[in-house]
């Protein structure tokens, strides 16, 4: 593959409190200000809390998700009585942190989450960059406790709607199990360090370091599954199965248990190989997916550097 | 030696109630009950009258703990003695109301039994929760359980601290038990987690039949965890935590925690360690309601307490 350079990443964003009652993005980022981290180096950075009503009320979000209201034609559109606060907000942030598509956004922007699934520390990719993938393929190599994975969702730029399409680079972590509300010293600290390793590389990057070619794992969602629903009041009538609960990663396969009804039956899963994640999320049960289901893939990725004047 | 040979005489337990969605985000009480509304075959027991009772309705619907006021502080005697008007707190108004069905609470009206059904976020596993170390029917009842549920462990918390007890949605009942189900993450469902308060249930209300067709218990010892004291976490002047509950602390409820133990880590990861005077055990450690209450975790001791044997009237 051929050599790709890139112009340096000097000045990042990392965001917590996007959803407000994921705790750990938000207390980074107030320990990352209370340190007075915006200097570091060749790298500014910007610490943002994205949703502070949502944050103060320790709720997901007020209206609507702000992690959807980035797409190009809510962040343009007329601010009425009736805008819901987080497209207000959604448009506040692409003012600080963007605008979006524009050669003003930030280098870098870097989303922190959590998921009540038991899904480890994952980056989270809406698109194929090779910068944020050699990012990955570092915090992996150098975070060796536990796994890193990878998870890459395509969305167009065209058709991006969560908040790190605000910069010219951007991906989220996402670290689990942890539940709403609560803030996990294993949590935090496995964040913490996600975010200090992505800064530490981008001094190297900045400062002419060559990341030679080389391979990353990732997971691609195919499809997503719902939970069993009464078909006259939609409300759910089974738990995940306790085989599949907590077993995000592992291979699902024809036969498999995936969901125990409340009066006792297997519900087991039909279809091609394929592997879950998110399995049990808390904020997925309104948008009707029980978990996500899996490819995995192996990525090449070119060697880069940073583009010299 | 000391002879058990005090007897406790009750009448039968004819009227018992299963509340769920006490705290509207707490998915294991909230789906029991709603499948048992429906049908409630499950839980209906020869001579009692087994009632299944969403509590707080319009924190079910929003899956949040409460809208108002946590309904699960709002029995005192002040609330349900109150004015009825549409300007009390939504979790008032519910009290009251929950008051004239299932109680009055005190009054020999009130129901027999209330089972109000909670999860977790923390570590706890199964645990029961009791209100008076001298209420022997409910001593017999958790001792059943815990034998019938062995190998599998049920713990006993004790509450009658008079400081941290606090005015429960149960305690309109003559006889009120706690069921406490962790660990589970709020507006989640897991199985296991739902299986297993069915399963204490099951016990529970197959005690009750015995019990009101004759059986008597006789004199049992129960392990209990007797509640010490409330641990906040560390704050700063604007009252932000500046901590978390230390790895080592965290998921260890119920197991001894020692002066000097960990206790704490700053965000900035300095180990803050316990200074107590002696072993505690630690339990509630880090559930996501109580940051508000300013609640960490609270410390227990153990004890054994002598339940008399019981037999019906």
């Amino acid at each position: 593959m051929e050599h790709a350079s890139f112009s340096p990443v000097s000045r990042v964003a990392i965001c917590g409190g996007t959803h407000g009652n994921e705790m750990t993005g938000m207390y980074v980022v107030r320990e990352m200000q209370r340190q007075k981290a915006d200097q570091t180096g060749s790298v500014s950075i910007t610490t943002v809390i994205s949703n502070p009503l949502a944050v103060d009320a320790c709720r997901r979000y007020t209206e609507t998700d702000l992690n959807r209201c980035f797409t190009k034609a809510l962040l343009s559109s007329p601010i009425t009585d009736s805008t819901p606060y987080e497209v207000r907000r959604a448009q506040e942030i692409d003012v600080l942190l963007g605008p979006k598509g524009s050669q003003q956004a930030v280098d870098l922007l870097c989303d922190l989450h959590n998921t009540t699934a038991n899904m480890g520390m994952c980056l989270i990719f809406y698109s194929l960059d090779w910068l944020t993938l050699h990012i990955y393929k570092y915090i992996e190599s150098k975070m060796t406790s536990a796994p890193v994975r990878a998870i890459l969702l395509n969305i167009s730029k065209s058709e991006a709607y969560s908040l790190e399409s605000v910069g010219k680079h951007g991906f989220a972590i996402e670290v689990g199990p942890q539940p709403n509300g609560v803030v996990r010293a294993d949590i935090f600290n496995m964040a913490k360090e996600a975010v200090d390793r992505t800064i530490e590389w981008l001094h190297e990057f900045n400062s002419g370091s060559t990341f030679e070619e080389g391979e990353v794992e990732a997971y691609t969602v195919v499809k997503s599954v719902d939970y069993p629903r009464d078909p006259t009041t939609s409300e759910i009538t089974a738990a995940i199965h306790p085989e599949l609960q907590d077993n995000d990663f592992k291979l699902l396969q024809q036969g498999d248990p995936i969901f125990l009804s409340f009066s006792g039956e297997t519900v087991k899963y039909e279809g091609e190989d394929l592997y879950p994640l998110f399995i049990n999320e808390c904020a997925y049960y309104e948008k009707k997916i029980a978990f996500h289901l899996a490819k995995k893939i192996t990525q090449t990725l070119p060697s880069i550097s940073v583009k010299k004047d | 030696m000391s002879s058990f040979n005090i007897s406790s005489s009750f009448k039968e337990a004819r009227r018992v109630a299963i509340f769920g969605g006490t705290h509207g985000n707490e998915m294991s009480g909230v789906t029991l009950v709603n499948l048992w509304v429906k049908n409630g075959a499950e839980i209906q027991r020869k001579g009692v009258e087994t009632k299944p009772f969403i509590t707080n309705p319009k924190a079910v619907e929003k899956c949040t703990r409460y809208v108002d006021t946590d309904l699960n502080r709002a029995f005192s005697p002040e609330n349900l003695s109150a004015p009825r008007g549409d300007n009390q707190p939504y979790e008032v108004q519910r009290a009251q109301e929950i008051n004239r069905i299932f109680g009055p609470k005190g009054s020999p009206d009130a129901y027999d039994v209330i089972f109000d059904l909670h999860n977790t976020t923390s570590n706890m596993g199964c645990t029961l929760i009791l209100e008076s170390s001298k209420d022997q029917f409910n001593l017999q009842m958790m001792n059943y359980i815990k034998k019938a549920i062995s190998p599998s462990s049920c713990l006993v918390l004790l509450n009658e601290h008079p400081l941290l007890k606090y005015s429960t949605s149960r305690s309109i009942a003559k006889h009120p038990v706690g069921l406490e189900v962790g660990p589970q993450p709020q507006g989640v469902l897991r199985s296991n987690i739902f299986e297993a308060m069915r399963v204490i249930l099951k016990h529970a209300l197959d005690f009750i039949e015995l019990f009101n067709e004759g059986m008597e218990f006789p004199s049992c010892t129960v392990e209990v965890f007797r509640v010490l004291e409330r641990i906040d976490y560390p704050r700063d002047a604007n009252g932000n935590i500046i901590a978390m509950v230390h790895p080592n602390l965290q998921d260890c409820d119920w197991e001894p925690l020692n002066p000097g133990d960990p206790m704490f880590q700053t965000f900035d990861g300095k180990t803050i360690r316990f200074q107590g005077s002696g072993t505690v055990y630690p339990t509630f450690i880090n559930e996501a309601a109580y940051y508000e209450k300013q609640q960490a975790f609270v410390t227990t001791r153990r004890e054994s307490l002598v339940a008399s044997s019981i037999r019906k009237v």
